[in-house]
């Protein structure tokens, strides 16, 4: 399940890395990031994307970059009725699509609204931590790093 | 194109009746791809011969085309109405967000027809189209409020464009802008007009798909060349560093400024209005259209004391681009630079065209110098060069219209020289006011040949500045060919509503290969046959509205300002013109 969610050629796990916010300042709302991780998926538009840009109430203002923070105790594992949400080594979650009976409460959970929800699958959209959409990034906003040892998230 | 692509789906939007309906109509996406080619064809449909541009029979569609959503820019929508300035075509293009949501509600185009009883609004958003009321918007001064009111209330946060309109339009401005999201515009020949008629004050559009490719390898393929032909090439990291604002310093090094109404060609104050200075002084931030990697959109932060109370300040983010500054800066006589943003501002906040608005200006500003007019009907205000803060209150006057002066400057600078005298100095071809390139008789021809009399059209400017580079003649014929040449090429572009500023990365070629990946095969040679049949098509429509380009006025301050290939000649505008037809 996860291995075809990866952008087209790629296969192998990545392990303890995942996306950071690293200038929000220098975004300029291009949404290359969003199609990106759409991408990822094999088609064009922006269904299924995982990162999310809005601005920051206006464009005059600035945006707002939402990823998945890959938590080490993450809430939206604690709040799954059915454990389809695994903690993965490292920090993040690990999404069990089977398990997943669709009832929001993960994307409820995330304080940063960064678990988007895909209606026509009626499944959260996890991130899985691939770095795809900061290859996109023309300005280094976001960038895929190791998760250092012990973070706090 | 593959055949659960949503891109064949036309909304058809009965502002009348508050009704809408969806038809399938792939005839016209199948033969004309979308955008210019889909709304020419669209138009032809809707708007019956000689329609009143301010009646409910004055259709408006909005068409976005097959590489949105797809492709890196591919960020435009087109708009095509009939114009209440000119009377004829009504063409416009607009970015920020508004191609990618459309494309993403699930629409190739919409048309908007009839006009509402009370003020509405649009929201649509996916399979819905809510007619939500208006009136309490109607007449807020700020088309920025009700860009935020309508952030607040609809949905669709970060997937959605906001379409509307301010009080210019509302009040039937001739040149009344559709601003979208914010700093981008439907900004030439009254859109906003159109939709004050309509009594439609705005759209929200918003939607998050999927879309189908058919060769999932070759779209890659194609989007990560084009991803960075467009991120590589100078020409575009110069859009993103400077913006459109570094043409100031080179048109007026050469002497193609437009300044104080054209009288000259050469300003003064152009190094403090230019892109440089912008960049190192002001500049706050830039913003991209949707999906495009090159973000040209910039916002200077001007920090403003308040008049009363000592230490207290306010930042604003406000929009600079060449044509504004050269409009509403140099042929203004203003090189103050944040009276330009704030001239500019004033013009956002009404919902005007910058570029129309500063040439109307310039009209009047000679106008009430030569005593053509006098303060009374200029309700007092002492027009006069440079002084920007007289100019903000003139705007204003513009949009309300305390006497007739003002009612014929609501209609534009050809219209008012024909009420007040003063023709040979009022700045507009082919009823469009001019935009600011004063570097021969092939951007003249442009702007009174092209299909919607916008710069843009054919780039003549290109043309003369190559002439004055080689140092060889231009020649009438071969001028008006290479222009129709250049338009009929942009007709491919316009229908695939790539941004004009990356013609150099979408050539025919990558277009084909682009094009090949979602399902739409298509030859260079088939591409080049709807470039010319659509123009073909925008013509014939101005000849059935009564457009002869035999009949067009040149202002003689257009011939006798020199340019850098010295004064033009009107015998070899009329020679090219006749090739027109």
């Amino acid at each position: 399940m996860q291995a075809d969610r990866l952008p087209e050629g790629r296969t192998e796990k990545l392990m303890a890395k995942r996306l950071s916010v690293v200038d929000v300042d220098r975004c300029v709302g291009c949404m290359s990031c969003m199609f990106a991780c759409a991408r990822r998926l094999g088609h064009g538009g922006l269904a299924g994307s995982c990162i999310a840009v809005h601005s920051a109430g206006g464009m005059r203002k600035g945006f707002v970059v939402i990823v998945c923070r890959a938590c080490p105790d993450p809430p939206c594992s604690h709040v799954c009725p059915t454990g389809a949400l695994t903690v993965r080594p490292g920090g993040g979650v690990h999404l069990n699509a089977d398990l997943c009976i669709g009832c929001q409460a993960c994307a409820q959970a995330c304080p940063f609204g960064a678990v988007s929800w895909d209606d026509e699958q009626a499944k959260p959209q996890i991130c899985v931590y691939c770095g795809f959409c900061s290859q996109y990034c023309p300005y280094d906003v976001v960038a895929l790093e190791e998760i250092p040892q012990g973070a706090g998230g | 194109m593959t055949r659960d692509d949503p891109l064949c789906r036309v909304l058809y939007v009965d502002l009348s009746r508050h009704r809408f309906e969806v038809a399938d109509r792939c005839d016209l996406f199948e033969e004309a791809l979308g955008g210019a080619g889909v709304g020419i064809r669209l138009l032809e449909e809707e708007c019956p011969s000689g329609t009143d541009p301010l009646a409910p029979g004055n259709p408006v569609v909005l068409a976005v085309g097959p590489l949105v959503g797809h492709f890196p820019l591919a960020s435009k929508t087109v708009a095509m109405f009939k114009s209440p300035h000119t009377g004829n075509l009504g063409e416009s293009h607009a970015g920020g967000r508004s191609a990618v949501a459309i494309r993403m509600s699930g629409y190739g185009a919409i048309v908007l027809r009839g006009e509402s009883a009370t003020p509405v609004y649009l929201a649509i958003d996916g399979d819905t189209v809510h007619f939500r009321d208006a009136s309490a918007l109607w007449g807020l001064r700020s088309t920025y409020t009700v860009g935020a009111v309508l952030r607040e209330r609809e949905t669709g946060s970060g997937y959605r464009s906001i379409l509307r309109i301010g009080r210019a339009g509302e009040r039937g401005v001739t040149y009344a802008a559709v601003v979208v999201d914010t700093y981008r515009h439907f900004g030439r020949l009254g859109l906003g007009a159109v939709f004050g008629a309509k009594r439609l004050k705005g759209i929200v559009v918003s939607g998050r798909r999927a879309l189908p490719v058919s060769d999932r390898a070759a779209y890659a393929r194609t989007y990560d060349e084009v991803f960075r032909a467009a991120t590589d090439s100078p020409l575009m990291r110069k859009y993103h560093e400077l913006g459109t604002s570094m043409n100031v310093l080179p048109l007026n090094e050469i002497g193609a400024l437009p300044t104080r109404n054209l009288k000259e060609a050469r300003f003064e104050g152009a190094e403090a209005i230019s892109g440089e200075r912008f960049s190192e002084t002001l500049l706050g931030r830039r913003l991209a259209c949707a999906h495009c990697p090159v973000a040209c959109i910039h916002l200077a932060a001007l920090r403003t004391p308040h008049p009363n109370e000592p230490y207290f300040y306010k930042t604003s983010m406000l929009g600079y681009d060449y044509e504004p500054t050269y409009a509403l800066g140099s042929l203004l006589g203003v090189a103050d630079p944040a009276g330009v943003l704030r001239l500019n501002d004033e013009v956002e906040v009404q919902g005007l065209d910058a570029i129309s608005t500063g040439v109307v200006l310039a009209w009047a500003t000679e106008a009430l110098e030569r005593g053509l007019v006098s303060t009374t009907d200029t309700d007092g205000l002492p027009l006069t060069w440079g002084d920007w803060a007289t100019y903000i209150r003139a705007v204003e006057r513009i949009v309300s219209q305390p006497t007739d002066f003002y009612r014929a400057l609501a209609r534009g600078a050809e219209h008012a020289a024909s009420i007040y005298g003063g023709e040979e100095f009022a700045l507009a071809l082919g009823g469009n006011e001019i935009a600011g390139y004063h570097t021969g008789p092939a951007y003249t021809l442009t702007m009174l040949g092209g299909a919607r009399h916008s710069h843009l059209d054919s780039a003549g400017y290109a043309v003369d500045q190559k002439a004055a580079a080689s140092g060889k003649a231009l020649v009438p014929e071969k001028v008006a060919a290479a222009l129709l040449d250049e338009e009929r090429s942009r007709q491919v572009l316009s229908s695939l509503v790539v941004c004009f500023f990356a013609r150099g990365v979408y050539t025919p070629e990558t277009v084909v290969r682009a094009l090949s990946s979602v399902g739409i095969q298509r030859t260079p040679e088939d591409l080049a046959r709807l470039g010319a049949e659509t123009l073909a098509r925008k013509h014939a429509f101005k000849a059935r509205e009564g457009f002869d380009p035999a009949s067009l006025r040149i202002p003689s301050r257009i011939l006798e300002t020199p340019t850098p290939l010295g004064p033009i000649d009107a015998d070899f505008i009329r020679r090219a013109l006749a090739q027109f037809r």
